[in-house]
């Protein structure tokens, strides 16, 4: 679905992702592991047109485009890193801001449906400002308004940061769900045992390249990975 | 004590600012973008229209328009380099901006360098002034309350979750900038034809600070609060006269003040509509419910401890 060839990402004279290459097949969560500074984000920014980058990104057979809301339109879409969500707008409003592009009421009140059956929280907190909501709710509540692009590809940063253990298990639940929806998942990770135990496929990025790839099986079982990522000892 | 023509000298210069702070209003108040190079969109503005009415004898208002749209042309072509920079860098870039102007201005000896430009005809009057801004401020009421206007809001409150949903977030940074200066364009022709005398001196940096602390004076995102924040700031300088050069310590003082006692500017957000809706609520006895309604509210929170923490 999502084909990136030799992605070239430069912040001033720094080289962030240097010929990335990566397979995001239909219906699979593909994860994307690594450390701080990785380049991680910076993928996600490029897939999503946030920032400027040099090589191929194909979306089902064509070029995606490069202004992020083209990217929106053809069905890409992006929940960013760290909760961003409208505060002063209400947990509905800000579901509705992300039916932004979309004109069929009847898909947008089915998506709202959708949504709150995911997230029967957000369904409580339907009319309260998303400014005074806790931190596990403003990330339910990006991935929500994600969710009501009504996209085929979503792209999730960092969605477990700063979360208390038991609300990450719940959004990783949430995860598979969404999967089960028939969408297609590209995560972004820092906790690499929970990303690569819901993933298919994962990829492994280190100082901006791709130093392993496989199945996301494969790479839990990996004792280079298990020392680097997952805090295991041998 | 104050005569006729001296208060009505002071209400046009009210009215040209109100116009100004009108568009600076919608770039910083509703889009959240800082410029400190509005006096180059002014001096451009002036310095066409006044081109228009003295050397190819145009029409008063429809010089006026000119200079506008010759501002608004300015500002896509700055604008388009410009405005992907992100905050502090775009409000520096725009103090280049204006900046440059003056000094091109300067160095311009066809439109009198930095002599100026003598015998402008006096058009500018009170009537024409209380039109314009009230044109200015219906168009602006009505721009903020439809899509663009909301768009606009949506990119100040977050830009990247707007880009997120899809909208276009240069193309309405770029609209913002764009009506913004057509006013501050409009604002400038209007002074000079009101002054009959322009020099690049006129158009300095403290001119564009000037109208940002109307601005921020008056409240972000609240055309109120512009309209406000240019009468009074405009009206203290002149109540202050009689301090000489005291004067500009006490309205300096006065900025701080308020400043202080309201961070949020003197009408933050809000507009006359909502206080008209606020008097008749109160009137009509509806805000006493609604806060009886929170109170209870409340109660009803409290008694259910421990809901919806834990997290983060």
């Amino acid at each position: 679905m999502l084909k990136i060839e030799d992605l070239n990402v430069y912040y001033g004279g720094i080289h962030a992702l240097r010929g990335v290459s990566i397979d995001v097949p239909q219906g699979e969560i593909v994860t994307i592991i690594g450390s701080n500074g990785a380049g991680k984000s910076s993928l996600l920014n490029a897939i999503s047109g946030v920032i400027k980058y040099s090589g191929l990104i194909e979306y089902e057979g064509q070029p995606l485009a490069k202004q992020a809301h083209k990217v929106v339109k053809s069905g890409v879409c992006q929940v960013p890193e760290g909760r961003i969500i409208f505060a002063n707008l209400t947990v509905h409003e800000n579901l509705k801001m992300g039916a932004y592009l979309r004109n069929d009421a009847k898909g947008i009140s089915a998506d709202f449906e959708r949504v709150y059956d995911l997230f029967p929280r957000l369904k409580e907190r339907e009319k309260q400002l998303a400014g005074t909501l806790s931190g596990g709710e403003q990330q339910m509540l990006a991935m929500g308004r994600g969710l009501m692009s009504s996209p085929e590809l979503i792209l999730l940063d960092e969605p477990s940061l700063g979360l208390a253990p038991l609300l990450i298990n719940t959004i990783f639940e949430i995860i598979l769900e969404i999967k089960a929806m028939g969408k297609t998942i590209l995560l972004v990770e820092q906790n690499a045992f929970k990303a690569l135990s819901i993933a298919d496929r994962a990829y492994v990025l280190e100082q901006g390249k791709i130093t392993s790839s496989g199945s996301a099986r494969e790479l839990l079982a990996d004792t280079t990975i298990q020392e680097a990522y997952l805090g295991k000892k041998h | 004590m104050f005569s006729w023509f001296y208060i009505e000298g002071i209400l046009i210069l009210v009215g040209i600012n109100v116009m100004i702070v009108l568009g600076l209003s919608l770039l910083t108040g509703f889009t959240g973008l800082f410029s400190f190079g509005h006096a180059g969109f002014m001096a451009i503005g002036a310095y066409v229209a006044v081109t228009c009415t003295m050397q190819l004898d145009v029409p008063f208002y429809l010089a006026i328009l000119i200079g506008g749209i010759a501002a608004m042309i300015a500002s896509l072509f700055i604008g388009y380099f410009t405005l992907n920079l992100k905050g502090d860098y775009f409000c520096i870039a725009t103090l280049g901006f204006g900046e440059a102007i003056r000094l091109i201005l300067d160095n311009m000896t066809i439109v009198g360098g930095a002599r100026g430009l003598p015998g402008i005809p006096l058009d500018t009057t009170l009537v024409n002034v209380i039109v314009i801004d009230i044109i200015g401020i219906m168009a602006m009421a009505y721009l903020i309350k439809s899509r663009h206007g909301r768009n606009m809001i949506a990119i100040r409150e977050e830009e990247l979750a707007s880009q997120a949903i899809g909208i276009n977030v240069f193309r309405y940074k770029m609209e913002s900038l764009a009506i913004s200066a057509l006013y501050a364009g409009i604002g400038g022709a209007l002074w000079a034809h009101y002054v009959g005398f322009i020099q690049p001196l006129m158009f300095q940096l403290t001119k564009s600070t000037e109208m940002t602390i109307m601005v921020i004076f008056g409240g972000l995102g609240s055309i109120t609060g512009s309209v406000v924040g240019a009468f009074i700031l405009t009206f203290l300088p002149e109540l202050l006269r009689e301090l000489a050069n005291w004067r500009l310590v006490f309205y300096g003082a006065a900025v701080i003040a308020i400043m202080i006692a309201r961070p949020q500017g003197m009408l933050g957000g809000i507009e006359i509509t909502d206080m008209f809706r606020w008097i008749k609520r109160t009137v009509t006895g509806e805000n006493r419910r609604a806060k009886a309604a929170a109170e209870a509210d409340k109660e009803a929170k409290t008694e259910l401890p421990g809901e919806g923490g834990g997290e983060s």
